[in-house]
């Protein structure tokens, strides 16, 4: 089946099985390699990634259910050569070790903090009830999700970074990539 | 010595490694693709003992995309192959052979039978489901102590018995003690108890994969391991191949925790896939394979025995243990109870001791060192039967820990399992712990809650621990029989332009040797920290090396580290003085710069480096070369201790235990990067936390692992865990120039005693006396209503 | 972790998917958010040869007001009926169930219906659903019927909808100004019931007018607390009250034993729950 699909502000076209998960189209097709697999029963949010703006696991979508849709991944979100907060203030908190599961919290960190910009610790936690990490404890994470909070209120940063506030329309929300511009068109190989 | 103005050793340096872990610029060995690669799926066996009858591949071959199917017959004609133990413990010890691919009988279900290659790994599953197994049932065996009965199911038929080795120390006979069965003669006290240390998946995030390739002059491995080094060595030696044309790697590892430092089939299996067919070959797997095939973790049944006098004083200790090794032998498997029977002992002035452990063959699959391996299993039962004996003699906890703990004035101290600590001050550690917990506070609210009837009550667990850190002194190791040295290697790089290179065996997998050792370089060479590349993890540019494992990188490889620098320094002085036109003896090192005594006239490590590297200019018969390398091996280990105290809430009316505060005070020894050693203890604590309330691999009665997935195996979330309070007091090592400990295991090994004993105190008054791990609602329901009956 | 094979169809109107289930026959199935279906194939624990998706039919996705009920389309998803205002005023116990569903990855991408659909015991929805008497309307080549919620959960995994049939969309009758509450107990967060109890409760002055109750995990399908809600009405709602109304959770459930919970704790703890849950909707 043929799919068009924005990743990280570029617009690739693909013939796909339909039963290629949209990780393996992303790590395997288009060498977005940054998102990882660490389960097979979408508990682990390794493979977070975020779907038209919201957070979702993409080992447990099918690549051609992205089909017209905007993907941002951990490769994606770095503006101009600077971190995003959030993957500033997981360096800055020591918030990873191996880092595996580091790109799939940083993904489900910003949806968090998209939908609720000041969260308590608690909130932080529950937030990312679906990431599991067999490092860290997740204490540092949890600093590290607040530290970036306090950083991109309204006025602690430059607005390229700030997320956007939440809406009750799901493709309205983009929290990451600036999506509209035009973006240049990849035509990858077929299967 | 070499120190400048701010030492680098001791700050909170933000990691080097981070940058690209945080961006996804990151190099999984899942992520290695090579032309013309082929993928490799394999077929395991759903049952945990049976006979292959037959195995026909014949329609797979068939398959689109298939390459080729393999079996035993085609990979291991002869029948040679048998995975590597590197642990024999005893002269006796049965060692059944384990094979690549199961070719007459599997032993625990998940044992691989046949392999597919193809050109894509989905069609390398397709092809599995067309690979026809008959299998005949035969009965299983589970149970420990079944195994070892008269009759039971042998499961390796050759060996004759279950019974893999049976070893033993006792103080009276090593004469580093009493005789322990006197001891019990003459106790005024005896306290006996039975615990169960679970089965436990060890589930580092990344699962395992291995790509090789066998175009070029030497076959290259990559793959998921702690151990690089040590698997060429054992792939070498098991296969058979030159080690010389053998190259392994170890790219990004995504945790480790142990699990990660078997020699694999896969990876064997791969190889000789790889080798057959010309092609690199590329072998992953999903994390259901995962759960049911890479080594487990703990698994044994403590039988221990403590003897007082009625005022409190130890007398005596002796400890039975049954350790399941699963169906074959893993890597340091039988040696892993060992490392524990130095432990028991812990903190504690004991005067006479008795360990006998016995290994048992089961079908399941096998187990391995898990983090802490052997020291956690040690500690939970001493700091549990602590707190019984406490009851039994009507003592605070913590009072009669004290009354028997080494006292800091008493270092070094050689403890009745034959081990001299170097240091500590449990005084002052637990003091802290105490003050930080609100210890006198919190006993109040307990007699509160328990004189109100409340359905919420309170309880307080204490663990003081010490482990052995930094694996290990060679002739220690060689004493008990292991397989290999303890040393670790370090090599420096002066490079022409000022900048350095630092090569380490111990392979990093989430430990942030790239950050803590170019603090330590930065300290030694006066370089900066930004001009430090530490590499790691290819055997090509790092050929020695003992790997990562049992809190050994920063005691061992540090060390070797520091005495490479200061081989650098010792090589770089004659230019200097050359340069400076002066003696060598006049030249003192400092902040990066050699200087003339009492001159300002210096030359930067950096313009030495350049003047090497140029040469027109160096004394007489000077061999243009700074680089050097340095082996350590340590005379003794190191003794990281703390004291953990824990407060748990525990639901009388559900069961459910929440963890109200987790107070840790831990000693190990000199920080050399306090945020680093924060995020071990915060991480180990989750582990140790998670065996003690959520963790278990469970096998049903026909042998099948029936917590096989994440959604089974209940890995705590963020959502699960509390906030730690960590503080630490620092008591230097003397066995190493650094001062340093080792805390990789720390917090692993001391919070899940904590944790039960926090539970079991909070239900002591209803009767309950323990709860078997893992302390689900369940089961505290289940005791409480026991304790009530 | 790679589903075997199969074909995919992506339909635009209910009809065509109907009708595209029709032709599949046995081996077509529904796949809507994917993230009960899609874990089921990556591990080949099935393996359909055509897959109708559901998630580009713009009917489904509505939460809509319609006279006295509230209907929540099939394909709205977990994270948009948690925010729907509508449910908040007059399906509370919806709401504060699927707050508890899974996490917030699995419940932007996770549906309404197919939470019902899927029909899993320790599913969420299920008994909400019950307990409010919910109505499923399910579309097949014969057009649309309705099924009440209490005829529609057969057993385990198992509903009144044919293969061939779509589930459209759930009414909800309002149940304004009630107060409700959804206690659930699991072993950790992100795993699902391992009981909980659906409380719902209209008080009048301090007394229980009506009550109403649905248990998750207890059985093969979700089931009413009947000798509850019957011991509650009319009594005051004081401590004791409750907790001897609780007392009766257990009473006429069956529920199954696994390592986390064996039939007499589950029992214990529907009564413990139920205890709680009327608590807390009360407040
Ligand atoms: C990690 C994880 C944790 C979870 N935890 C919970 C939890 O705690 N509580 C809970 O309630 N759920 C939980 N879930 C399940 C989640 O709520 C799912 O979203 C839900 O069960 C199924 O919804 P879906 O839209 O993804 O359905 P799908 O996965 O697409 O479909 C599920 C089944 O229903 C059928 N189906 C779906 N929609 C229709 C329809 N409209 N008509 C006919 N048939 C249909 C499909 O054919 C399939 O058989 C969890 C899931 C995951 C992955
Ligand atoms: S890989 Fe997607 S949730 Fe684990
Ligand atoms: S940092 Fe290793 S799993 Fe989270």
């Amino acid at each position: 089946m043929r799919i068009t699909v924005g990743v990280d502000g570029t617009r690739y076209t693909d013939d796909v099985e339909p039963r290629m998960l949209l990780v393996h189209y992303l790590r395997e097709r288009l060498g977005k390699t940054g998102t990882v697999v660490g389960c097979d029963t979408s508990n682990c949010g390794a493979c977070t990634v975020h779907l038209d703006g919201h957070s979702v696991k993409s080992c447990s979508v099918l690549a051609v259910q992205a089909d017209g849709s905007e993907v941002t991944t951990i490769e994606g979100l770095a503006r101009d050569g600077r971190m995003h907060p959030v993957q500033q203030a997981f360096r800055d908190n020591h918030a990873l070790q191996c880092g595996f599961c580091t790109p799939g919290m940083i993904m489900q960190a910003i949806d968090l903090l998209a939908d609720d910009p000041d969260p308590d610790d608690n909130a932080v936690r529950h937030g990312l009830e679906g990431n599991l990490c067999r490092c860290t404890g997740y204490q540092n994470i949890v600093r590290a999700v607040r530290d970036a909070a306090s950083k991109m209120a309204p006025g602690a940063g430059p607005a390229a970074e700030q997320v956007a506030e939440p809406t009750l329309d799901p493709a309205s929300r983009s929290s990451d990539a600036d999506i509209s511009a035009p973006a240049p068109s990849h035509t990858g190989g077929g299967s | 010595m070499t120190a400048t103005a701010e030492p680098e050793v001791g700050k909170a340096r933000l990691r080097k490694e981070d940058e690209r872990l945080v961006t996804g610029r990151t190099r999984w060995t899942d992520n290695i693709t090579l032309p013309g690669m082929l993928h490799l799926a394999v077929l395991r066996s759903p049952l945990a003992h049976a006979r292959i009858a037959e195995i026909d591949t014949s329609a797979a071959r068939e398959m689109p995309g298939v390459i080729a199917v393999f079996t035993a017959k085609d990979l291991d004609p002869a029948r040679e192959i048998g995975l590597p133990c590197a642990w024999p413990v005893t002269p006796d010890m049965k060692h059944p052979r384990r094979p690549v691919l199961a070719a007459d009988k599997v032993n625990f279900a998940g044992e691989g039978v046949a392999v597919v290659a193809a050109r894509s790994a989905a069609e390398a599953q397709d092809a599995l489901e067309a690979i026809d197994v008959e299998y005949e049932d035969l009965p299983v065996v589970l149970d420990m102590e079944a195994a070892l009965a008269e009759g039971t199911t042998v499961i390796h038929e050759d060996l004759g018995t279950n019974e893999n080795a049976v070893w033993v120390f006792d103080s009276g006979e090593a004469g580093t003690g009493g005789d322990v069965q006197q001891a019990i003669t003459d106790a005024e006290v005896t306290v006996t108890r039975r615990f169960r240390q679970q089965r436990l998946v060890p589930a580092f995030m990344e699962p395992r994969a291995t790509v090789v390739d066998p175009t070029g002059p030497q076959l290259t491995v990559w793959s998921s391991t702690q151990i690089p080094h040590i698997l060429r060595v054992m792939t070498a030696l098991t296969l058979g191949l030159p080690e010389h044309k053998l190259r392994v790697i170890a790219p990004d590892v995504g945790g480790g925790f142990g699990g990660k430092i078997g020699v694999l089939p896969e990876e064997l299996m791969t190889l000789l896939v790889a080798r057959k067919l010309g092609k690199p070959v590329k072998w992953n797997e999903s994390r259901s394979d995962c759960m049911a095939t890479a080594h487990h973790g703990r698994d044994q049944i403590q039988d221990i025995t403590i003897t007082a006098t009625r005022d409190g004083t130890i007398t005596g200790l002796k400890v039975d243990l049954l350790a399941d090794m699963g169906a074959y032998l893993g890597v340091v498997a039988p040696g892993v109870p060992l490392l524990g029977a130095f432990m028991f002992n812990a903190i504690y002035k004991i005067p006479s001791y008795r360990f006998a452990c016995t290994n048992v063959f089961t079908n399941k699959t096998i187990t391995d060192a898990y983090r802490g391996a052997g020291r956690p299993e040690a500690t939970f039962a001493i700091e549990r039967i602590m707190d019984e004996l406490a009851v039994e003699l009507d003592m605070d906890p913590l009072a009669l820990r004290e009354k028997n703990w080494i006292k800091h004035e008493e270092f070094p101290y050689t403890t009745v399992a034959g081990l001299t600590y170097d240091s500590g001050n449990y005084e002052a550690a637990t003091e802290r712990a105490k003050q930080l917990f609100d210890y006198d506070g919190l006993r109040r609210e307990q007699e509160a809650r328990r004189a109100s009837n409340d359905p919420v009550q309170l309880g307080i667990g204490i663990s003081t621990y010490t482990e052995m850190c930094g694996l290990a002194p060679s002739r220690v190791l060689g004493s008990l029989a292991y397989g290999a040295g303890g040393w670790e290697h370090a090599a420096i790089r002066m490079l022409p332009t000022g900048k350095v290179e630092v090569v380490t065996g111990s392979s990093a997998h989430g430990q942030g040797h790239e950050t803590a050792w170019s603090q330590i370089v930065a300290d030694q060479l006066g370089v900066p920290f930004e001009d430090i590349e530490v590499l790691h993890g290819d055997t090509q540019f790092s050929p020695r090396g003992m790997d990562t494992y049992g809190s050994r990188s920063l005691t061992v490889g540090g060390t070797a580290l520091v005495l490479a620098a200061h081989r650098v320094l010792d090589k770089a002085k004659p230019v200097a003085a050359h340069l400076l036109e002066c003696a060598v003896d006049d030249i003192e090192f400092a902040g990066g710069k050699f200087a003339v005594k009492g001159t300002d006239k210096s030359v930067g490590i950096q313009d030495v480096a350049l003047a090497v590297f140029a040469a027109h200019d160096l004394p007489d018969g000077y061999e243009a070369n700074l680089d050097s390398d340095a082996t350590f091996d340590p005379d003794n280990f190191s003794y990281p201790h703390g004291t953990h105290l824990c407060a748990t809430e525990v639901d009388t009316e559900t069961g459910r235990v929440s963890i109200r505060s987790y107070v840790c005070v831990d000693d190990v020894g000199k920080v050399v990067n306090p945020l680093i050693v924060e995020g071990q203890v915060h991480g180990g604590l989750a582990q140790g936390i998670a065996q003690a309330l959520y963790e278990e691999a469970v096998h049903d009665e026909s042998g099948t692992l029936t917590s096989g997935t994440f959604a089974d195996y209940h890995l705590p979330s963020a959502a699960d865990l509390p906030t730690f309070v960590t503080d630490r007091t620092e008591t230097p090592s003397t066995t190493n120039p650094l001062g340093v400990k080792g805390v990789g295991e720390a917090g692993t090994i001391a919070s899940t005693p904590a944790v039960v004993n926090a539970i079991v105190d909070a239900l002591r008054h209803m009767g309950v006396a323990d709860v078997e791990m893992p302390c689900s609602p369940m089961r505290v329901w289940q005791a409480i209503q026991g304790g009530a009956r | 972790m790679i589903p075997a094979r199969f074909d995919y169809v992506a339909p635009t109107t209910v009809d065509e998917a109907v009708r595209a289930l029709a032709d599949a026959g046995e081996d077509g199935k529904v796949i809507a958010g994917g993230q009960s279906l899609l874990p089921v194939l990556r591990m080949r624990l099935a393996a359909p040869t055509k897959l109708v998706d559901i998630g580009r039919i713009p009917e489904l996705r509505a939460i809509r007001e319609d006279g006295d009920a509230i209907v929540i389309g099939a394909m709205a998803t977990h994270y948009e009926v948690q925010r729907d205002p509508l449910v908040r005023e007059h399906a509370a116990l919806i709401t504060a169930a699927t707050d508890t569903v899974a996490d917030p990855q699995v419940r932007h991408r996770g549906t309404f219906g197919g939470s019902i659909a899927h029909a899993d015991p320790a599913g969420d929805l299920l008994a909400p659903a019950l307990a409010m008497d919910a109505e499923m309307v399910v579309a097949g080549m014969d057009g649309r019927r309705t099924v009440p919620a209490a005829e529609y959960f057969v057993d385990f995994f198992t509903t009144a909808m044919t293969p061939a049939e779509l589930l459209v969309e759930v009414r909800l009758p309002k149940y304004t100004g009630w107060r409700a509450h959804y206690e659930k107990f699991n072993r950790v967060a992100q795993s699902w019931s391992m009981v909980a109890v659906a409380a719902m409760v209209r008080t009048d002055g301090g007394t229980i007018a009506e009550a109403r109750i649905g248990l998750t995990n207890m059985a093969s399908v979700p089931v009413r607390a009947r000798a509850v809600e019957d011991a509650l009405v009319g009594q005051a709602a004081t401590a004791e009250n409750i907790k001897a109304a609780a007392a009766n959770a257990a009473n006429g459930t069956s529920p199954t034993s696994d390592g986390n919970a064996d039939g007499e704790y589950r029992s214990h703890l529907a009564r413990v729950l139920t205890g709680r849950a009327l608590t807390a909707a009360i407040g």
